[in-house]
């Protein structure tokens, strides 16, 4: 049941040696990528949400051999030399932080989106639909909302 | 940990043919939303596994010389809804496209996956039978197509034989030219939810009158559903009102929905019955006829 | 000034970058997967259980049935120790059970080296059954001839009645309309993001620690000594961070489990974490109730009295129990104070899972009852919604006719005043057709609410906290109280800097809570901490400022009474911008001069004897569309009195989540349940619909701010209130543009369809 796959975390090459088994969040939290989390393990939460390739999955219904030849981006790798990327910034200046669980998956599924938006006029509307994989029971979702507002804005100045 | 007993990857249908024919209690995994799902609550049905997560050929969407409009079963819900060739000719799978889960569902599960896993909530089925969509199927004897109102059999049942992958779905140009259409997903929630009742409207106009229109349901009976006779009765009337309490008056005829703990037949009847109206009402909009 | 700016979190970096570490991010070598065998049937009791093949699969460290644990009854709910035998919470659990209580009761775990080994033994064990009849329903549950879930209960946990402020049948007698009303809520569940999860382990031949989600740890480790039979100073809690509890972790769920099967194992590490499924019946819900409610009022319509006949269901064990209807009752009468108030209240056993504390403790329920009668009582004498509740709505000196005292501060009808404001009350009330019809209707409601800060007189109230000064100048402040997402470390960490003097990046806040080493405080529960903790952060920074000042006095010679500390500094009181030596100084002497000084540190436990009662109100505007059974909400607004807002940002994302939380209860939450099996239909966060971001409009928060005075920064809770109100405004709103009173939670398209329907609209 094992397989060896070559990834990058966080632009840092791994090779691995994987149980076919393991979803990419089992294969990540056990390599100390903890912020991804579990909260359901079936894809109706987003707190496990990580970027493949860019693109915003939740690991716990990806199966880990899947990551092989991929590039994986985590809440870990957003923060460099201790500056923290415009959307967890955004985050913390909106009050979208509250018990923290859901935070990483939906700092992912923001950056995403953001990426995906430069330089576009964005309505809530859109960047609703853009996060609607992420439960968040803390924030009513208002600040969240907010924080990728406020990331698209600076990125059009 | 997921409960996997054998698990084969394939790089192209044939392997994947060659897999599945080895081992009839195989399943395909492709984008993995639905399988692994069930592998969390360790259903035995889905212990082994052909991969085919990264088969290319599945991924393509292209437009034959002829108009029609080749879809890969192997698409994912992000790329059909942003492929220029489904969103400005076939829009109305967009809707349902960009409906299903959230984005991260969205990003990684297959239209194939949707339609082959039989279940009556697929929200690409409804706006895929409006626009009479074929399915083609590969299995070791070769290639088959058929329409996909066929492929339904019953509640997650689908007339897919064992070593058979799907590999496409087929629209032809003379089922989207000239077409307008709307779905409509009614959930519990505005996102992560499987539809209560989903609706799709597609017409034509000649006129004053449609010159042709097809409506289609999801949970509305054990499988998705076309409305036949209600597109017969409904087939050169005038674009009106009357058109709209003719089709809602009728529809529930050709549909079978049911009680459940998610929802009564009585309510699922009634946001049917509204949806018809609504849906067409829409479509008719798209098509030039506004009813007032 | 610290104290009343927005400040970003203390915790704020670590939760945006990931390395905040919860119960699951620790593990050690060898830890071990533990997994519950749960029940398939409601109610019954285990005839046999075989567990020899799960036994001997390899990988298999231990099974244990109901027949390995003590047979000491214990009780989880997580309230401080009571001294009064009457107050005791109800001791009705055992570790594992043979009598099946709910579906989805824990008979046996399983011990072994990975969660998918652990899952394949619980298939290895067999379990024969003898079924008896599910008891979901109150008529079914109270029934002549039900069997008793719990023996010599009579399936009754608790009742009690009262009348206060006055005698009911005269007051009744001078009222000249009389209301009734019967509303029913729902049950609903947390759905914290992060499951119940916990580990434990030993550190010798008998002392537990064990690391757990909870908002309790001092109380958890109490629990764990009571049901384990052991003493408390072997038992330590550590808790890391917490992905949200709302209640569900103010109950002893996983942690005695994890402590017995890790003594049981030779103290080996045993990991219990619970997945969602298992979390969504397995651990806690809202009690749901039936209430029946009388409002009497005078020709002017004024409220004379207020009658209930409640009824809580529990479940299948008490946790919480009555508490829950007791305090709703109690904790909503500081709405309407100057009315008659009595109550008969029962809370039943009954076969489905197990109710226990969640935001705002019965007080929902409660509200949901009180403000659609009272909407229905307005609309009786013709009155205004709005100039209905500012006529009879708490006022600051009303007095409570429960406990006789004045509420010192009230800004309830400053707060429904801002509300009509905000949402435009009265230009619609124009504006809009006094008779709707068509297809979409719009329609506006209001709903008030009262709530307290912390559980005093009915508990005891302590706080404590401990400051040490760093060589630098920064301290540390450790609290029992616990952070679990609402921020009370960062209104903490404000406090200590205004009361100290320093500034607030020089505050560090301990946020893990390690029994062996925080002060005692009971936890996260009741809106209580930064009222109750509060009171003893500041008395603790008191202590702490004027140790720093006496040693100031004995390196400057300068007397301790004329100098103080301001930004980080030493300064002469009357001329503050003039700095005499830094903190940094004071601590760097106090540390290392070799003749004199020490550690300067500080530590107060202190007893809170008050509460305070906040009040607000929500106020809604929304669209129904009548063939599609949906509400749509246009604006919502929450304004609330919680006294001084200590961080404006954080006391505004208690509001917009608890507003959320009470949209969800409005419209979309209830767990399921088949009334013939007891089976729970939606034990997952597809089927249970908690609310997406597509689901909650953009959200209206406001403060009236009031100076309370029993606080030493004039601040009321505000963790659990933004959770009332929103549900029964959103009732009157449908009201409002339909006509149609839906009298039960939650308005989901389907229950608004059979209210229409009755209506004859469709």
């Amino acid at each position: 049941m094992n397989r060896n796959i070559s990834c990058t975390v966080n632009s840092k090459s791994m090779t691995w040696q994987i149980d076919i088994r393991m979803s990419l969040a089992d294969l990540l939290r056990q390599h100390g990528f903890t912020s991804v989390k579990e909260g359901c393990g079936v894809g109706e939460c987003g707190a496990c949400a990580v970027l493949i390739d860019d693109v915003a999955v939740d690991s716990c219904l990806y199966l880990a051999v899947w990551a092989d030849g991929r590039n994986i981006r985590t809440t870990e790798g957003e923060s460099k030399e201790g500056k923290l990327s415009p959307v967890q910034q955004a985050y913390l200046d909106t009050g979208s932080v509250q018990c923290g669980f859901c935070t990483p998956g939906l700092i992912m599924a923001s950056t995403s989106f953001v990426e995906q938006h430069k330089g576009q006029k964005v309505s809530r509307e859109q960047i609703r639909k853009g996060l609607a994989g992420n439960l968040c029971r803390c924030t009513g979702y208002d600040g969240i909302v907010r924080a990728v507002e406020q990331c698209i804005d600076a990125e059009k100045k | 940990m997921f409960d996997i007993d054998s698990y084969h990857k394939a790089d192209t249908v044939d392997e994947a043919i060659a897999l599945l024919s080895q081992n009839p209690d195989a399943v395909p995994i492709a984008g993995g939303t639905d399988v692994l799902v069930r592998l969390h609550s360790h259903n035995p049905d889905y212990r082994h596994l052909v991969d085919i997560h990264d088969v290319a050929e599945l991924k393509n969407i292209t437009m034959e010389p002829d108009g029609t409009i080749v879809i890969g079963s192997g698409v994912n819900f992000t790329d059909l809804a942003q492929s220029p060739i489904v969103s400005v000719n076939i829009p109305v799978l967009v809707e349902g496209a960009s409906s299903i889960g959230g984005p991260q569902v969205r990003n990684v599960a297959t239209i194939g996956g949707n339609i082959s896993n039989g279940a009556p909530s697929a929200d690409a089925a409804p706006p895929l039978l409006v626009l009479n969509a074929h399915i083609e199927l590969k299995g070791p004897e070769g290639f088959r197509r058929l329409p996909l109102h066929q492929f339904y059999q019953g509640p997650g049942l689908v007339d897919r034989n064992s070593g058979e992958i799907m590999t496409c779905l087929r629209i032809s140009s003379t089922d989207y030219k000239g077409w307008s259409g709307h779905y409509c997903k009614y959930a519990m929630r505005g996102a992560m939810d499987i539809a209560t009742i989903g609706c799709a409207a597609a017409c034509k106009i000649d006129g004053d009158r449609v010159a042709g229109i097809r409506l289609a349901f999801g949970v509305a009976g054990p499988t998705p559903l076309r409305c036949w006779r209600t597109e017969e009765k409904a087939q050169g009337s005038v674009a009106d009102q009357t058109l709209l309490d003719l089709v809602s008056g009728s529809v529930l005829g050709d549909l079978r929905p049911r009680n459940s703990w998610r929802a009564s037949k009585d309510f699922r009847e009634q946001i049917i019955t509204t949806l018809s109206e609504r849906v067409l009402k829409e479509a008719l909009k798209r098509n030039g006829v506004s009813i007032s | 000034m610290a104290v009343g700016k927005s400040v970003q979190r203390v915790d704020g970096v670590a939760k945006v970058t990931g390395k905040a570490r919860y119960a699951d991010d620790f593990t050690m070598p060898g830890m071990r997967i533990a997994k519950y065998l749960r029940s398939t049937i409601a109610h019954g009791r285990v005839l046999t259980i075989n567990t020899s093949k799960a036994r001997v699969l390899p990988g298999v460290d231990g099974v244990f049935t109901y027949q390995d644990i003590p047979k000491t009854k214990f009780a989880t709910a997580g309230h401080p120790f009571s001294m009064d035998p009457g107050h005791v919470d109800v001791a009705d659990r055992l570790l594992l059970t043979d009598y099946v209580r709910y579906m989805g009761d824990e008979i046996a775990i399983v011990v072994a080296d990975s969660d998918l080994t652990a899952s394949k033994a619980l298939s290895l064990i067999d379990v024969e059954y003898e079924s008896f009849q599910p008891l979901v329903n109150s008529e079914d549950i109270l029934g002549d001839d039900a069997p008793e879930i719990h023996k010599g209960t009579g399936n009754v946990v608790k009742t009690h009645s009262f009348v206060a402020g006055g005698n009911l049948a005269e007051v009744r007698e001078e009222c000249d309309h009389l209301i009734e009303g019967r509303y029913k809520t729902q049950i609903m569940q947390h759905c914290h993001l992060e499951n119940h999860t916990a580990y434990a382990y030993m550190d010798d031949h008998q002392r537990i620690v064990i690391v757990s989600s909870t908002q309790i740890p001092h109380i958890a480790r109490r629990i764990v000594a009571e049901a384990l039979d052991m003493d408390v100073g072997l038992v330590r809690v550590v808790k890391p961070f917490i992905g949200g509890g709302f209640g569900n972790k103010q109950d002893v769920i996983l942690e005695p489990m994890v402590a017995f099967l890790t003594k049981k194992l030779d103290g080996i590490p045993v990991r219990l974490r619970l997945d969602r499924e298992g979390g969504m019946i397995g651990t806690r819900v809202r009690h749901p109730f039936d209430v029946k409610v009388q409002v009497g009022l005078d020709k002017n319509g004024t409220i004379k009295l207020i009658n209930f006949d409640a009824l809580s269901n529990t479940g299948a064990y008490a946790s919480h129990g009555h508490s829950i209807i007791s305090a709703g009752v109690a904790k909503t009468h500081y709405m309407y104070p100057r009315a008659v108030y009595s109550c008969n209240a029962k809370t039943i056993y009954g076969n489905i899972p197990s109710a226990g504390a969640m935001r705002a403790y019965g007080s929902p329920q409660m509200t949901f009852a009180i403000e659609a009668v009272m909407e229905e009582a307005a609309r009786l004498v013709g009155m205004d919604s709005v100039e209905f509740r500012l006529q009879n709505g708490a006022r600051s000196g009303d007095k409570s006719q429960i406990t006789k005292k004045p509420i010192m501060t009230c800004g309830l009808l400053d707060s429904i005043r801002k509300g009509r404001e905000l949402i435009g009350w009265e230009k619609k009330r124009k504006e809009w057709p006094k008779v709707q019809t068509g297809q979409l209707r719009r329609g506006l409601g209001i709903a008030i609410f009262s709530y307290g800060s912390g559980t005093y007189p009915v508990c005891v109230e302590p706080g404590s906290a401990r400051l040490i000064l760093n060589q630098d100048g920064s301290v540390h402040l450790q609290v029992g109280a616990t952070e679990i997402g609402q921020g009370s470390d960062t209104v903490f960490a404000q406090m200590t800097a205004e009361t100290v003097g320093i500034s607030f990046d020089k505050v560090h806040v301990v946020s893990a809570q390690d029994t062996d080493v925080t002060p005692f405080d009971t936890g996260a529960y009741a809106s209580r901490q930064t009222y109750v903790t509060g009171q003893a952060v500041m008395r603790t920074a008191k202590q702490l400022k004027t140790r720093i000042l006496d040693y100031a006095e004995i390196i400057s010679g300068l007397d301790a009474e004329l100098i103080t500390i301001a930004d980080d500094n030493i300064v002469i009181a009357e001329t503050p911008e003039i700095a005499v030596m830094s903190v940094r100084d004071v601590a760097v002497d106090a540390y290392y001069d070799k003749n004199r000084g020490g550690q300067i540190t500080a530590e107060v436990s202190y007893k809170t004897r008050n509460n305070a009662h906040v009040f607000g109100c929500t106020f809604v505007d929304l669209s129904v569309d009548i063939p599609l059974c949906r509400v749509t909400i246009n604006e919502i607004y929450n304004v609330h009195d919680c006294g001084v807002v200590i961080n404006p940002l954080g006391a505004e994302g208690q509001v917009h989540g608890g507003m959320a939380m009470g949209i969800g209860a409005a419209l979309f939450e209830e767990l399921m349940v088949d009334p013939d099996s007891g089976r729970i239909y939606n034990n997952n966060l597809l089927d249970y619909k908690v609310p997406t971001i597509m689901d909650i409009p953009d959200l209206g928060a406001a403060f009236v701010e009031t100076y309370e005075p029993s606080h030493p920064y004039g601040a009321k809770s505000v963790g659990e209130a933004p959770v009332i109100s929103p549900a029964p405004a959103i009732r009157n709103a449908i009201l409002d543009a339909t006509g149609v009173a839906i009298n039960e939670l939650p308005m989901t398209p389907k229950s608004i369809f059979k209210y229409f329907k009755k209506a004859g609209l469709l």
